[in-house]
């Protein structure tokens, strides 16, 4: 490793090349990881981001204006509201405001239209007390982040619009991140037991152990998963809650998605089963167990997990495709999916493309984990001396 | 090579055995079968029935034997052609599914062609000009693709179509066409009308591939025997073409055969959004319904157009690379 960084040009601009060779091999293996991941600047933005989104949905019932269920029956499929500084004459507020909803029926096409009344102004105000909620079913609050409100107590913000029940999409989008991106980490979890259960064995014991994973792996990459997942989802017994359908969707969704990871694990043991330390520990007489988690596991396992945060982008895709379809998530619970169920033809979205708007979180949060995934898998790569 | 396709054929076959099985655990696992929900359409409607026929109906469909013998007749009937019957269009499956998966097949052939006909000419232009402006806009377009459901494609390229062109770019064919019979104008616009199904449902694939064959022709490119062409006045173009695409774009055929189950599930709900008559909704309707034949056989006709799509591509692979014949 230390030669590698000798060969380095001095006047490199590699932040890493700038250490001092001899201080470079005092860092552990974690230390030299993170510098390597630091150095990946979209990766680094990529997790700022999600742990944004995470953060956020962690805590909905705050960052929320409203509840999911709330419906402002005078504003039915309303348009964005725009945040404004300025009056319509020019007056100028210190506090940002938004104007109330006007609506209009169209006479020809009998379609409600909104325009903004600049009679009702209401003003955002911040960590102010709105709707009650339960914080996690357990802590009783009505504090938000912002909420709109005049003097007497009037007003409304519907930042991203509302749906087709006057429901505030942004709430709905807060509220449904928490179920899409805990499904994308409960995935993770699952898809990591599976991978290295199956992977682990095929890779130890070889044999016809590892000739059966081998074939159900083969099996399950050359089915087309989506249909798959629908006849699945669509077994879902229609009495079930919908807290266990979300949890039946997310058993369903890992089922497929471990067999990248095992086979990593198994080429992993593989490679290892012949390595001299694998071996002197047999030779002491260590027990198989023990050769497996203490000996090999650590070797690869920060490797794996990374590995595994790559099979979240699928998960979350397949969760949004199958709400979507009206088979995975059920109401009341709401996912991104399940906010873009309304969107079905090209009419609905015409009239209101702001019932659009999850999709775009859906992309920015994939998007975030496939770049995250990347980084980490290049950072926690033992064998990437790349740049040492 | 011979050797080798007995192999892979082989091979096949057994993994479709398997496939066979879990389709049928699959299409039985939603409790309460054809029988029962008829029957609970029949007392909904005040009807009764009376043991006997309930005993007759259960017989007529096979559920009155064990598993393991309903599966074998499924799977004896299935191998010699005979799909069953579907109970919610009161026809046979044969009738149904065959049309249908036609269009499956066209949409994903196109999808793939369109993966190729983008992915080898920006793949190429990104490697060659590395870290240029290009690069980073292909690299972004890619990961935006990569990262946005199918679905929502559709809708969007739907709207934006209607918006922008006042077109409705539902359904395969023009409204002047529908019900005309096959002529070269028709064949015209359904080949326009493609284009858009197979851009949606390839666009993911086309970034996946780009990457690789980004990645692959990096590689190749700082290899020795490169630039000792380079240093010797070999054209640009040539250098390129002659050798390193050569090999960068060998991993690019075997990719398809991964990319093959992503995009025969991406046309599935895509087809929905467009309203194609692909196997899609309707797929969706029978497993809705528990009309459990045409569910199982579209399940089992796709894993098929998979599975041999795999294979094709397997064998194209071995042709072209005498290492994997042999090994």
């Amino acid at each position: 490793m230390s030669e590698a960084v000798l060969e380095r040009p001095p006047d490199s601009q590699d932040p890493i090349a700038q250490v001092a060779p001899e201080e470079l091999d005092l860092l552990t293996p974690k230390q030299l990881a993170w510098r390597r991941f630091k150095r990946h600047r979209l990766a680094l933005v990529s997790g700022g981001v999600l742990i944004f989104m995470y953060f956020v949905a962690g805590f909905a019932e705050f960052f929320a204006p409203y509840a999911t269920t709330y419906r402002n029956v005078t504003a039915i499929n309303a348009p964005p509201m725009d945040v404004r500084f300025f009056e319509h004459d020019g007056t100028f507020h210190f506090r940002p405001f938004v104007y109330g909803y006007d609506l209009h029926i169209n006479e020809e096409t009998w379609a409600r239209e909104y325009s903004e009344n600049p009679e009702k102004l209401y003003p955002l105000r911040f960590f102010a007390r709105g709707d009650p909620y339960e914080l996690w079913n357990l802590f009783d609050g009505n504090l938000h982040l912002f909420i709109a409100e005049d003097e007497t107590g009037a007003g409304y913000i519907h930042f991203l619009g509302t749906d087709q029940l006057g429901r505030d999409v942004l709430s709905r989008v807060i509220y449904g991140g928490r179920i899409s991106l805990s499904i994308g980490m409960l995935g993770i979890g699952l898809t990591l037991i599976l991978g290295v259960f199956f992977g682990g064995f095929a890779g130890y014991l070889g044999g016809w152990v590892d000739r059966i994973v081998q074939r159900m792996i083969e099996v399950l990459q050359s089915l087309p998963t989506l249909p798959l997942w629908m006849a699945l989802t669509a077994a879902l017994p229609a009495h079930w809650s919908s807290l266990r359908i979300y949890f039946g969707v997310t058993i369903i969704l890992s089922l497929f998605g471990w067999t990248a990871l095992a086979r990593q694990v198994r080429g992993r043991f593989l490679a290892l089963r012949n390595e001299d330390f694998v071996i002197a520990a047999r030779l002491i007489g260590s027990g198989q167990n023990r050769i497996i988690f203490k000996h090999m596991m650590p070797s690869f396992m920060s490797h794996t997990i990374t590995t595994a945060t790559l099979a979240v982008p699928g998960v979350i895709l397949g969760e949004t495709a199958l709400s979507f379809l009206g088979i995975g998530i059920r109401p009341p619970i709401v996912s991104w999916g399940v906010l873009m169920e309304q969107a079905q033809n090209y009419q609905v979205i015409s009239m209101t493309p702001w019932i659009l708007y999850p999709g775009l979180f859906v992309v920015i949060a994939v998007m975030a984990f496939n770049v995250l995934g990347d980084g980490l898998r290049d950072a926690a790569d033992p064998y990437n001396t790349g740049g040492l | 090579m011979l050797r080798y396709v007995i192999k892979r054929l082989g091979g096949m076959v057994l993994t479709l055995a398997f496939i066979s099985v879990i389709v049928f655990v699959v299409i039985q696992l939603p409790p309460g079968d054809i029988v029962t929900s008829t029957l609970e359409r029949m007392e909904a409607s005040g009807m009764q029935a009376s043991d006997e026929y309930v005993q007759n109906l259960r017989a007529r469909y096979n559920l009155d034997k064990p598993p393991y013998l309903q599966y074998l007749s499924w799977i004896y009937n299935f191998v010699q052609g005979d799909l069953g019957y579907s109970y919610i269009f009161s026809k046979p499956v044969n009738e149904l599914v065959w049309e249908r998966l036609g269009y499956t097949l066209l949409i994903t052939v196109s999808a793939v062609l369109f993966t190729w006909i983008v992915a080898v000419p920006f793949g190429i232009y990104s490697a060659v000009r590395q870290y240029s402006i290009g690069d980073y806009s292909i690299t972004v377009v890619a990961l935006i693709g990569l990262a946005t459901p199918n679905f929502l494609l559709a809708l969007l390229v739907m709207f934006f179509a209607w918006e922008w062109f006042g077109v409705s770019i539902g359904g395969l064919y023009s409204v002047e066409f529908r019900d005309q019979a096959m002529s070269l104008p028709k064949l015209l616009d359904l080949l326009t009308r493609l284009t858009i199904p197979a851009s949606v449902v390839g666009m993911g694939g086309t970034a996946v591939t780009m990457r690789i064959l980004r990645a692959n022709l990096l590689d190749e490119l700082n290899k020795p025997y490169v630039v000792t062409a380079r240093a010797k006045g070999v054209r640009p173009v040539k250098l390129i073409f002659k050798y390193p695409l050569r090999i960068a774009i060998n991993p690019f055929i075997s990719t398809l055969g991964l990319l093959l189950p992503t995009l025969i599930s991406g046309e599935a709900i895509v087809s929905m959004v467009l309203n194609l008559p692909t196997t899609g909704r309707m797929l969706l309707q029978a497993l809705l319904a528990q009309d459990m034949y045409l569910a199982g056989s579209f399940l089992m006709l796709l894993a098929i157009l998979t599975v041999v799509g795999m294979l094709i591509s397997d064998l194209v692979l071995a042709w072209s690379d005498p290492r994997i014949r042999y090994e």
